[in-house]
C-alpha cells in the first residue's frame, strides 16, 4: 500500500470530481471533501485525477481535501456475509439506518463485516501442515451453512499454530511459520475476478421448480441466463421465484437500480421465507445487495461487482451459488450516465463503447470451477435485462444475448393474458439442454427428453396452426389438428402457467413435472386414438379427466391425485372404446 | 454577507458562466441582481477554480454581463410548515394566493436523500379509489407511485381528480392530504383543478404548486422537488397520508432536455440527457412508507405520451421506476367510455400485496386474473370477427366476444362521481363472468367458484 496522501479538489460537476495533488492508481478509492465521500479514480489526465463519487456531491467546493487511500474498491470477505443487506459498496443498510436514520445521508463509513461478533472457529488443518493460498484452514457455522475459512490467495506456508475458539473476524486464529497471521477475514478488489484452478463443463442442471424453466429451458449450474422483458412482464417476480426455489446453496441477490418498494418486498419477504429443504430461514444462505434507482449512480455501477465477488468467495468454498442481477440494464444505464458525464465518445445509443466488454467480463466470472481449496463450486448468473420500449435490438440486450446461453423471453402479450410466468415458449431457448440430457436421464426419467421434445413440438405445431385459425377459424380444421390445438392449450394452461402466489403451485419438483407432462402426453395419445375411432373431439375434450388434470396443480395432494387422475383417464378413454 | 461578483463571462440559454470566484459549492443557491434592480435565483451546476456554471431558474432574460452574482453558501431549501395546507404557491414556492408569507418551522433540502431500503415499510394497505378498473384490476396501495400514461385530448385530469376525491383506506376515517404540483400546464387546466378542489373542499387539505406554461421552463426542475419535499414533511414529520399529484411529467422532461442542450451535454435517446433515468428516479422514489412512521406518500403522476407512443423515452423510463401504470385508451375514449382505462395495458405491480383476504376479498386475485384473460380473449376475437364475421364463431367464442363488450360497457364505464366499493366492483365482475361457461373459468380455484359464482351461490 502506498499509504494515504492528500490533495485538493479543483472541479465538481455532479458525481464527477476532479482533483489535483494526489497520484493514485486507476480505480483506487479516494475520500472526497470535508464529508469524506467515497469515490473511485476513473481517469488520470496530466496532474489531474478524475474521480467518480458514490454519493451526492451537493455543497462540495473546489479546494476541499481529497484523501487517496492507496487501495482499489474492495469488499470484506468472511463470516457474517450471509443474512446481510448491503448497499452497492458493501455498507450494511441496517447499520446505516441505526447511524443516520431513515434516509441515507452522506459520508458515513460502515464496515461490511461486524467487528465485534464472535464466531466459533474450528481448525481443519493441524500444526505443521503445509498450506497453499486459497486452502481451507477451518470452519465456522454461519447461517444455514458451514463457512469454510480460506487462506488469502497470496499467502502460503507451514502452519505454526492454529486454535479452536471464539474469535472476531479480525483476531488471529493462527500463524504461519513465516510470521503471517491467519484471521477469518480477507479483502478482495471487486473489479478483479478471484482465481480458480480450472473451469468445468456445466453438465448439472440448476433445478428451479419452475416448470417452464426446468422442463423446456433448463439452466446449468455455472451457466448464464438472461431474462429480458419490458416493464410489467413479471421479470421481478420470476427472478424472486428463482432466488427462493433454485437448488443453489447460496443466493446473492443484487437489486441494481431496483424500485424502492420492490426492494422492500424482497427485504421483507426474504427474512420470512423458509428454506424448503432445511426449514431454516432462507436469509441464512442469502446475501442481499440493494441499490435502488435513487441511490447514487456510481454505487449502482459498483453493486454488480460487489455481488459477484461475494459469490466467488462462496464458490471458492465449494458451494453452488446463484447470482441474480436485477437489472443489468440499470447497471448499463449507470455506465452510460457516468460515461456521458466524463464526456466520453458515445457508442451505440449513447452507451459507452466498452459496454460489450464490460458485460462479457461480468458474465465471464460465472461457471463451474475447480477451486484453489480443492473443491468444486459454481456461480450461475441470471441477469435481468429491461430493454427500453421492449425493443430487443437495443445494445444491452444484444450484447447480453451474444454471451449468455439461456434466454427466458418474457413476453408482455402473455402478461396481458395473465399467463404467468410470462415466458414465451417459442422465442426462449437453452443451449444447455443437450449437455444436461444425461443427467435428466439418470436422475429423473429415462424418457425425460422424449417428453420434453414432444411438448416443444406440440407447441410449435400450435403456433403454425394458429396462423391458419386466424384466417379461417378453428372449425375449418380437421379433427386431428384441432386436437393438437386443444393439447397445446392444456400444455400452456396446465403445465406452463404456474402461480407464484399459490402455496402448492409455486414449486414443482422435477419428478412431478415429468409426471404432469407425461399425463398430458398420454391424454394426447389416447385422444388421437379416440379420434381415429371417429369419436367426436368435443366428447374427448369434455372428459372429466381433462378438467381434473388442470385443477390438479392447485391441490395439496397433487402427487397422489396425479395417480388417481391418470387411472381415471384410462377408464374414461376405455369407455370411449380406446 | 456573501460577496457579490461582477465577473460574468458568458450567458447562454438558461446558463450563466462566472469567472474568478472564491471556491463555490456544487448545487449552491445563487442570487443574481439585474441592472433594473430585480433579482433572479439560480443554482450551481459545475464548479471549478476557474469558472462556475449557474443555471438560472427564472430564465436569463434581462441579465447582462454587469449583473451581480451572489453565492448564498447553501443548497436550495424549502421552508415548510403545517400552515401550508390550503395554500397556493408558485412553481418556486412563493405564495400566489395573496396570503401571508409562510413562517417556516423547518427549512429542508429539496434534493431529498434516498430512503434507506432497509427503513422502508412494505406498502400493502389497499386504497379504494372507487374506480372499478383501478380497484378491481390494477389496485393502488398506500406508498405506491402509479402514473397515468395518457395522451393529448384524453380526460386524464378527470381520472386524477376522481381519484383524489374518492381515495380512501377502508376502515379509516382520515382523508388524504393532497400535494398538487403543476409543471407547465396551461392556466385553464390549472383553473380546472383549482375549481374542483374548491368545489369538493379538498383545497383545505391541499398544498398547490403552480408552474404554468408561460412560467420559465427551468423553474419546472424545481417545482416537483418543492412539492415532494413538502409531501415528505407532511408525511414523515406530521404523520399525514399524502397523495401527490403532479402533471405533466412530459413538460418536466422537456425542461430537462433544454438544460442539457444548453450545457452542451452528450444527448442520449431523442436528445434527452443520459441521466434522465436517475433524475426521474430521484423524484418517483420519494414515494413510500417508512417503518415506525404513520404517514405515507402515494404518487399519482400524470404523463402525456408524445404521439401516444409508450416506447418514447419518457414513459419508457418512467415505467421502469414506477410500480406500474394506468394507461388511458383513445379507443375507449372514442367509444365514449369514461374512465377510458386500457385495462389490458395497465398494471399495478404492488397489487398482489394489497389484495386478498383481510385486505379486500379472498377472490380478488382470481377474479381479476379471470377478467383479464376473458377480456383479452374477447378482444382477440374482435380481430377475427372483422375478417370472418360473427356468424363463423363458435358458441363459446361468441360468449367471449359479448363479454368483452359488456366488460367495457359496465365494468370499465362509470360515472365521474360514482364511488364503487370494492365489493360492488368484485360482484360486478362475477356478474359479468357468469355469462361465460363455468368450465372456462380456469383461473379460479374450484372452491372460490362454488362460493361466489352467482348461479352456484343460489343452489
Amino acid at each position: 500500500m502506498a499509504g494515504q496522501t492528500k490533495g485538493k479538489i479543483s472541479r465538481v460537476a455532479g458525481p464527477v470530481v476532479t482533483a489535483e495533488g494526489i497520484s493514485p492508481r486507476m480505480y483506487d478509492v479516494v475520500l472526497v471533501g470535508d464529508l469524506k465521500l467515497m469515490g473511485e479514480v476513473i481517469k488520470l489526465v496530466g496532474d489531474k485525477v478524475v474521480i467518480q463519487v458514490y454519493e451526492d456531491t451537493s455543497g462540495i467546493r473546489p479546494g476541499e481535501e481529497v484523501v487517496d487511500t492507496g487501495a482499489p474498491l474492495q469488499v470484506e470477505l468472511g463470516p457474517g456475509l450471509l443474512s446481510s443487506v448491503y448497499d452497492g459498496v458493501q455498507r450494511p443498510l441496517p447499520i446505516l439506518r441505526d447511524k443516520q436514520g431513515d434516509f441515507v445521508s452522506r459520508g458515513v463509513a460502515a464496515p461490511g463485516l461486524a467487528r465485534t461478533t464472535k464466531w466459533k472457529f474450528t481448525p481443519t488443518v493441524k500444526k505443521g501442515a503445509e498450506v497453499q493460498g486459497g486452502a481451507i484452514v477451518g470452519e465456522v457455522p454461519e447461517g444455514n451453512i458451514v463457512h469454510k475459512v480460506l487462506l488469502p490467495i497470496n499467502v502460503k506456508g507451514k502452519v505454526k499454530s492454529i486454535q479452536e475458539g471464539q474469535f472476531t473476524v479480525e483476531e488471529p486464529v493462527g500463524e504461519l511459520e513465516n510470521g503471517q497471521k491467519i484471521s477469518m477475514m480477507q479483502t478482495w478488489p471487486v473489479r478483479q475476478p478471484r482465481p480458480y484452478v480450472d473451469k468445468l463443463l456445466p453438465d448439472i442442471p440448476l433445478v428451479t421448480g419452475q416448470r417452464v424453466l426446468d422442463m423446456l429451458f433448463p439452466l446449468a449450474k455455472g451457466g448464464t441466463a438472461a431474462i429480458p422483458g419490458g416493464f410489467g412482464t413479471g421479470k421481478t417476480v420470476t427472478s424472486q421465484q428463482l432466488s427462493k426455489w433454485s437448488d443453489a446453496k447460496i443466493v446473492v441477490y443484487v437489486g441494481c437500480g431496483e424500485r424502492g418498494n420492490e426492494m422492500t418486498e424482497v427485504l421483507t419477504t426474504f427474512p420470512e421465507l423458509e428454506d424448503p429443504k432445511t426449514g431454516l430461514p432462507l436469509m441464512g444462505r442469502t446475501v442481499l445487495i440493494a441499490n435502488t434507482s435513487n441511490m447514487p449512480v456510481a454505487a449502482r455501477e459498483a453493486s454488480v461487482y460487489t455481488g459477484i465477488t461475494i459469490a466467488e468467495y462462496y464458490r471458492d468454498m465449494g458451494y453452488d451459488v446463484s447470482l441474480m442481477a436485477d437489472s443489468t440494464s440499470r447497471w448499463a444505464e449507470a455506465m452510460r450516465e457516468i460515461s456521458s458525464r466524463l464526456e466520453e465518445m458515445p457508442g451505440e445509443e449513447g452507451y459507452p463503447a466498452y459496454l460489450a466488454s464490460r458485460l462479457s467480463e461480468f458474465y465471464g466470472r460465472c461457471g463451474r470451477v475447480k477451486t484453489h481449496s480443492g473443491t468444486t463450486g459454481s456461480i450461475s448468473v441470471i441477469g435481468a435485462v429491461s430493454p427500453s420500449g421492449g425493443d430487443f435490438s437495443e445494445p444491452v440486450t444484444q450484447n447480453t444475448l451474444r454471451i449468455v446461453k439461456v434466454f427466458w423471453a418474457l413476453d408482455s402479450k402473455l402478461r396481458e393474458r395473465r399467463h404467468f410466468p410470462a415466458i414465451n415458449w417459442l422465442t426462449s431457448y437453452s443451449l444447455y439442454s443437450p449437455i444436461l440430457e444425461d443427467w435428466y436421464r439418470q436422475n429423473v426419467a429415462e424418457d425425460w427428453n422424449a417428453v420434453r421434445l414432444w411438448a416443444m413440438e406440440t407447441l410449435q405445431k400450435e403456433s403454425e396452426l394458429q396462423e391458419i385459425v386466424q384466417l379461417v377459424g378453428s372449425d375449418a380444421l380437421p379433427e386431428e389438428q384441432r386436437l393438437t390445438l386443444e393439447v397445446a392449450r392444456m400444455i400452456r394452461e396446465f403445465f406452463l402457467q404456474q402461480s407464484a402466489y399459490h402455496p402448492v403451485d409455486t414449486y414443482s419438483p422435477l419428478k412431478r413435472q415429468y409426471e404432469y407432462m407425461s399425463a398430458i402426453k398420454k391424454f394426447s395419445e389416447h385422444a388421437k386414438k379416440a379420434i381415429s375411432l371417429e369419436v367426436p373431439l368435443e366428447k374427448v375434450v369434455s372428459l372429466p379427466c381433462r378438467a381434473d388434470l388442470g385443477k390438479l396443480k392447485f391441490e395439496e395432494t397433487i402427487d397422489e391425485g396425479m395417480k388417481t387422475v391418470v387411472a381415471a383417464m384410462e377408464k374414461q378413454f376405455a369407455g370411449l372404446g380406446v | 454577507m456573501a460577496k457579490e461578483y461582477h465577473t460574468i463571462s458568458q450567458i447562454a440559454g438558461p446558463l450563466v458562466f462566472v469567472e474568478k470566484t472564491e471556491p463555490v459549492g456544487y448545487g449552491e443557491l445563487v442570487m443574481i441582481s439585474l441592472p433594473d434592480g430585480s433579482t433572479k435565483r439560480g443554482q450551481v451546476l459545475d464548479t471549478s477554480d476557474e469558472i462556475v456554471v449557474i443555471q438560472v431558474f427564472e430564465g436569463t432574460g434581462g441579465i447582462d454581463k454587469a449583473s451581480g452574482v451572489k453565492f448564498l453558501g447553501e443548497t436550495v431549501k424549502m421552508p415548510v410548515s403545517k400552515d401550508m395546507l390550503g395554500r397556493i404557491l408558485s412553481g418556486s414556492g412563493e405564495p400566489l394566493d395573496k396570503g401571508p408569507p409562510i413562517i417556516p418551522e423547518k427549512r429542508l433540502e429539496i434534493i431529498g436523500a434516498a430512503i434507506n431500503p432497509w427503513a422502508r415499510d412494505n406498502p400493502q394497505e389497499f386504497i379504494q379509489t372507487g374506480v372499478s378498473s383501478i380497484d378491481g384490476m390494477n389496485t393502488l396501495v398506500r406508498g405506491q407511485k402509479l402514473p397515468i400514461f395518457s395522451g393529448s385530448g384524453l380526460p386524464h385530469n378527470d381520472i386524477a381528480l376522481q381519484i383524489a376525491r374518492q381515495a380512501k383506506v377502508l376502515g379509516e376515517k382520515e382523508e388524504f392530504a393532497v400535494v398538487f404540483g403543476a409543471m407547465g400546464i396551461t392556466s385553464e387546466e390549472a383553473q380546472y383543478f383549482m375549481k374542483d378542489f374548491e368545489r369538493t373542499g379538498a383545497l383545505k387539505r391541499a398544498v398547490v404548486f403552480l408552474n404554468l406554461a408561460d412560467d420559465p421552463a427551468i423553474e419546472r426542475l424545481l417545482t416537483p422537488r418543492l412539492a415532494l419535499t413538502t409531501a415528505e414533511y407532511l408525511a414523515f414529520d406530521l404523520n399525514t397520508h399524502v397523495l401527490v399529484i403532479w402533471t405533466d411529467i412530459t413538460n418536466y422532461c422537456e425542461a430537462l432536455r433544454q438544460i442539457g442542450a444548453a450545457r452542451e451535454e452528450v444527448p442520449a435517446r431523442r436528445g434527452y440527457p443520459g441521466y434522465m433515468y436517475t433524475d426521474l428516479a430521484s423524484m418517483y422514489e420519494r414515494a413510500g412508507r417508512i417503518k415506525g412512521k404513520k404517514g405515507s406518500i402515494t404518487q399519482f403522476p400524470i404523463l402525456s405520451m408524445p404521439g401516444d407512443d409508450i416506447t418514447h423515452p419518457i414513459p419508457d423510463l418512467t415505467g421502469y421506476i414506477t410500480e406500474g401504470q394506468i394507461v388511458a385508451s383513445r379507443e375507449l375514449h372514442r367509444k365514449g367510455i369514461f374512465p377510458p382505462v386500457a385495462v389490458e395495458r395497465s398494471l399495478s405491480r404492488l397489487m398482489g400485496q394489497g389484495i386478498g383476504p383481510g385486505r379486500t376479498r379472498e377472490d380478488h386475485r382470481a377474479v381479476s386474473d379471470q377478467l383479464y384473460a376473458a377480456y383479452a380473449e374477447g378482444r382477440d376475437l374482435r380481430g377475427l370477427v372483422a375478417i370472418v364475421g360473427k356468424e363463423a364463431l363458435s358458441e363459446r367464442d361468441r360468449k367471449f366476444l359479448d363479454f368483452a363488450d359488456s366488460f367495457e360497457d359496465r365494468f370499465v364505464r362509470q360515472d365521474k362521481d360514482e364511488d364503487r366499493t370494492i365489493e360492488q366492483t368484485l360482484d360486478l365482475g362475477w356478474e359479468l363472468l357468469s355469462s361465460l361457461p363455468v368450465d372456462s373459468l380456469t383461473k379460479i380455484d374450484r372452491k372460490i367458484v362454488e362460493k361466489y359464482h352467482p348461479s352456484m351461490k343460489k343452489k
